[in-house]
């Protein structure tokens, strides 16, 4: 695919990994914020290209991932509800609540589905004015404006059955919360593009002032990443700590303003509660009070349900960056993708998933399959 | 979950700002793309799409430089004769 596939080549990663090798002389620790970008590191290996002094260390840029307990126990309440059709990113269905997960509901009856859009929600409501159809709206800045997009189609159209459960979380108040964590060892960010490609990136630079540490607004392909670290290292190498653009093919510092209007009409920051991390001030969307009609937490009355997560699961610390997942003791015993413990293990994009799907070798002997070791 | 694809816009079906859409290429596969958010990118140009929703528009003219970048790398590496790799 144009704009993927030339990313890939193997000679071009091997002269950026080169140049990293020459430019790099101490030892450096990075965290790359989004879980897209955590999958390609892993699939291609990139850690392992890295001069020894530089470690990567995962962040908590998978919004599955920090999704709390209880707002899936408030999926499955409100997806238990006869006469609902509640519908979801294919990744939020098997993210374990504290008791089910939303596979397990609609084993039970449920009518959850998995959609592609929430615009494609707007519409079922309107083909289904006799079902009430509600959509889990999880997601960075990245996914916000098409859920705002779909409040608005939804407001414009005069539907009075279509609702949205809002988990949104938010990147730059989440870097504020690992930079002020008390064992916090990062001394640089790969910053998500694809949130900046929506946000710009002008609300990185007093992160960067205060913290002293260099942002990277970084890709997803394999040459992305490798230049996003080359960009970060010779800012830590030469004493600065500023923002730069390594991915700006699809991000201009100001963002999409078009995109942001929308997002800002719909939405509000708020405090949210993130799996791993508790809570954290003003990291959350939710909609404003103009739109309460579209709250389904309110339409169902589930917004006092809370929720514990397993005791197990490390996903906090590795969320953080202080452990890797195969340092977790449940990982790949109790904790396995098809039982998993924690969201990092549910999707795609979590270290954990990764960790287990790439990385046989890292498993416990008792479940290492095949080839490994 | 940000996963967000590159793809080429064939046609604009709706203009309206709150409905604008047009199908998207993402070679060989078509599919009808919202294009409220980039209301400059018309029949031709690449758009970045995620959840159905194009958020930006990709610059060919960016996309480029870090092959010229590379290449000046290359050069570099060729002059000094270094040896490739660890
Ligand atoms: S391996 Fe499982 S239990 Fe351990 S941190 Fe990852 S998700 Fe949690």
């Amino acid at each position: 695919m144009k704009f993927m596939d030339e990313y890939r080549d193997r000679a071009d990663i091997d002269r950026i990994a080169n140049e990293l090798r020459r430019r790099c002389t101490r030892n450096w620790t990075l965290m790359e914020v989004c879980g897209g970008q955590t999958h390609t590191i892993v699939k291609y290996g990139l850690d392992t290209l890295l001069p020894p002094g530089v470690a990567l260390v995962h962040g908590p840029g998978c919004p599955v991932c920090v999704t709390p307990v209880e707002m899936i126990d408030r999926a499955l309440a409100i997806a238990s509800r006869p006469g609902v059709t509640f519908c979801s990113f294919g990744d939020m269905l098997r993210v374990p609540g504290s008791r089910a997960d939303l596979f397990q509901a609609r084993a039970r009856g449920a009518d959850v589905r998995f959609v592609y859009s929430p615009l494609d929600c707007v519409k079922l409501a309107q083909e289904h004015p006799e079902r009430e159809v509600v959509f889990f709206a999880v997601g960075f800045e990245t996914t916000a404006p098409a859920n705002a997009l779909a409040i608005q189609q939804a407001a414009a159209a005069g539907l009075q059955n279509f609702s949205m459960l809002v988990a949104h979380v938010l990147v730059p108040p989440a870097l504020e919360a690992i930079l002020q964590g008390a064992h916090c060892r990062v001394q640089g960010f790969l910053a998500a593009g694809h949130v900046c490609a929506v946000m710009g990136y002008e609300a990185y630079h007093p992160i960067a002032a205060r913290y002293r540490v260099p942002i990277v607004v970084t890709g997803f392909e394999p040459l992305d990443i490798l230049q996003g670290v080359l960009m970060a290292v010779t800012q830590l190498e030469t004493g600065r700590a500023e923002v730069e653009n390594q991915y700006s093919r699809s991000v201009q510092e100001a963002g999409n303003r078009v995109a942001q209007a929308m997002l800002c009409e719909v939405f509000e920051a708020v405090p949210r509660k993130w799996r791993g991390l508790g809570s954290i001030p003003q990291s959350g969307l939710a909609l404003r009070p103009e739109y309460a009609l579209f709250d389904a937490e309110r339409r169902f009355h589930v917004a006092t349900l809370h929720a514990e997560e397993s005791p197990l699961c490390i996903s906090g610390a590795v969320l953080q960056g202080h452990k890797r997942p195969h340092e977790c003791p449940a990982f790949g015993t109790a904790c396995t993708p098809l039982h998993p413990l924690g969201a990092p293990m549910v999707s795609s994009e979590g270290a954990c998933a990764a960790y287990h799907r790439y990385r046989p070798q890292d498993l416990p002997a008792a479940s290492a399959t095949g080839d490994s070791q | 979950m940000c996963l967000a694809v590159p793809g080429r816009i064939l046609s604009i079906t709706d203009t309206s700002p709150l409905t604008r859409r047009g199908l998207v290429d993402f070679e060989g596969l078509r599919k009808e793309i919202a294009l409220s958010f980039v209301p400059g990118a018309g029949i031709g140009a690449y758009v970045l799409v995620h959840a159905g929703i194009a958020i930006n528009t990709i610059d060919e003219s960016e996309a480029r430089r870090v092959f010229a970048w590379l290449h000046e790398i290359n050069e570099i590496d060729l002059g000094a004769e270094e040896p490739e790799g660890p």
